[in-house]
């Protein structure tokens, strides 16, 4: 049986047990289950036990520890961390160690959590199924034929299949949600501007945030709270205090509306559907009022992120030139600085990397510019304004995380199918509020049985509403009764 | 030129490759024309809503970016910037001749 990170972290606080068995139960799990699901690209078995052993210590001798002490998390690897490699997934960062660590990596570790490995992703977060990673494809622990999503697939199988007590994501269009519904966890992306993104490797800068997957919304409430706040290192980080999202979790709000899109019931899968039903039907026992909203724009979502994300991607992916760091061609035919970054770019980069970089390049070259980019950020202010009229007539909307369960291992081929996996998470990174991806049930209709979520989202900065309607389903729902049959 | 809906040539493929500093093989440009043409086939909606007179939206919060204070900083080390670099002489880094080459 899984454990969550608050239980894990409660035993090592009450003596239970102790860091260092808690760690070694994770590698002994870790080294028996990556050779299948690929969920990790580097291990940190010296540095986890050494850090163990010193929490152990403290708490030995009555030294007071943060409120993660003890606690194995896995890292999603487009963030930096001085201890291994940041790879991205990517042969361009192959051998890149970070001379920093993220401000994420240096909250947690100041609040004690023990940072236990790095988890592959589809090459720079582009994708949803880590079929692009360029250390493997990620399984899924449910059905190891099938893909974890994407982009934050190997923190989201990791978490499924127990490897770890919570994992860190990035989302910049579904990249934590998804792989999450996918996976049967939780997964949380806060507002834009929340959570620092310094040492975050930047995709799309008005997009990205990062966020935790995990077993239980409280774990999520805890690690967000451990993370989020101002960062004078990044200049988008908001200044609004942290609410306190811990203490008064279990209060259900007493009244609440949950708004329902029409827009949001086309085209799923008849479990993603049902999950959603049952949802409803749990709101209703909670005393919730469901209200109809109206979001005619989420079909324009996925055309507004593919201007937006990739304009943005192209710009930040211009620093890997192979002249500071990553790959740089050893061919002899680069003889110039252009020839030099090119070809360096053009080995190091993957194909769904570059056909990014190829369509942000395009929509803002001369004479596209304002057919494609200015149009998108129109786009997005209309898209934004829905969310807010929706908002006046409701608190938090439902709906699917993703239209179906976890695909086949190559079952999606072409780039445009792939875009379509986001249909219902694209709009929360695009209008820059929070959203979280909850286990619903299961599509029993593929062979073995998988996962299937469901997504509430929020209004900016209404996190803590969030999480405490997100963890009042999670009650009513019953937790999780069953684990991934593959793991032992 | 700017027409958003005219189909993207193999030509124009091959100057965005160039303009993206992308190395990329002929025998790629056909399949990668085909995903960018069907691609933008489908942003092609976006023409279809009305956005006249709506202000661009570049990012999501109503925040300004916060200026540092003009305060001289510690830096990060020489030794532990230059870790990732592929060449280095001495405390610079190494690269091509910048002037002379061939298509410069």
């Amino acid at each position: 049986m899984t454990s969550d990170l608050v239980s894990v972290r409660d035993d090592i606080r009450a003596g239970v047990t102790t860091a260092r068995a808690t760690v070694d139960g994770y590698l002994t799990r870790i080294h028996a289950q990556n050779s299948t699901l690929n969920a990790f690209h580097e291990v940190f078995d010296d540095e986890s036990r050494a850090a163990a052993d010193a929490i152990d210590a403290k708490i030995a001798s009555g030294v007071p520890v943060g409120p993660l002490a003890g606690v194995p998390i896995a890292v999603k690897d487009n963030i930096v961390t001085r201890m291994g490699r940041t790879t991205c997934s990517s042969r361009i960062l192959e051998n890149y160690r970070s001379p920093f660590d993220a401000t994420v990596i240096e909250r947690l570790t100041a609040a004690g959590a023990i940072m236990i490995g790095k988890t592959n992703l589809d090459e720079f977060a582009m994708g949803s199924s880590c079929e692009t990673c360029a250390w493997g494809v990620v399984r899924n622990p449910w059905d190891p034929s099938r893909v974890p999503g994407g982009s934050s697939g190997g923190s989201a199988s990791a978490v499924a299949a127990d490897l770890c007590a919570a994992a860190l994501g990035s989302d910049t269009g579904g990249s934590i949600r998804q792989p999450a519904s996918l996976c049967g966890i939780v997964g949380f992306k806060p507002s834009f501007g929340r959570v620092s993104r310094y040492g975050l490797v930047a995709f799309g800068s008005s997009l990205d945030q990062i966020g935790p997957l995990t077993h239980r919304v409280r774990d999520s409430a805890l690690l967000y709270q451990c993370m989020a706040g101002d960062d004078h290192r990044d200049s988008t980080s908001a200044p609004h205090a942290v609410e306190d999202v811990v203490t008064g979790l279990d209060e259900t709000p007493r009244r609440f509306r949950v708004g329902l899109p029409l827009q949001y019931r086309k085209g799923n899968a008849p479990a993603v559907d049902a999950a959603v039903m049952r949802a409803i039907e749990h709101f209703r026992s909670m005393g919730a009022e469901m209200v109809d909203v109206d979001l005619p724009l989420t079909d324009v979502g996925i055309s507004t992120y593919y201007v937006i994300a990739p304009a943005e991607a192209c710009s930040n992916l211009a620093r890997f030139d192979g002249i500071r760091y990553g790959h740089r061609t050893q061919s002899t035919s680069a003889r110039d600085l252009f020839d030099l970054y090119a070809q360096s770019r053009a080995e190091g980069f993957g194909g769904e990397v570059q056909r990014r970089i190829m369509l942000g390049t395009y929509v803002l070259s001369a004479g596209y510019y304002d057919a494609y980019y200015r149009r998108a950020l129109q786009v997005r202010r209309l898209i934004k304004e829905e969310f807010d009229r929706a908002f006046t007539k409701c608190d938090v909307i439902l709906g699917p995380t993703s239209p179906t369960a976890a695909f086949p291992l190559g079952g999606v081929t072409d780039p445009l199918s792939m875009y379509m996996c986001d249909v219902y998470t694209v709009n929360t990174n695009i209008a820059g509020i929070c959203g979280i991806s909850l286990p619903a049930g299961f599509d029993e209709s593929c062979g073995r049985p998988l996962p299937v979520g469901i997504q509430l989202q929020a209004q900016a900065f209404a996190e803590p509403l969030l999480l405490k309607i997100a963890h009042a389903y999670e009650v009513a729902q019953g937790g999780r009764a069953r684990i991934p049959a593959s793991i032992p | 030129m700017s027409d958003a809906n005219a189909p993207l040539s193999l030509d124009e493929v091959r100057h965005v490759a160039t303009l993206a500093r992308l190395a990329i093989h002929e025998d790629r440009l056909p399949q990668l024309q085909r995903e960018l043409v069907a691609i933008l086939g489908h942003i092609a909606q976006l023409q279809s809503i009305d956005t006249a007179g709506l202000e661009p939206m570049a990012h999501p919060l109503t925040l300004s970016n916060r200026l540092a204070d003009d305060i001289p900083e510690s830096a990060m080390p020489i030794a532990d910037l230059l870790r990732n670099a592929p060449a280095t002489e001495g405390d610079f880094l190494a690269v091509p001749k910048v002037l002379g080459g061939e298509s410069s």
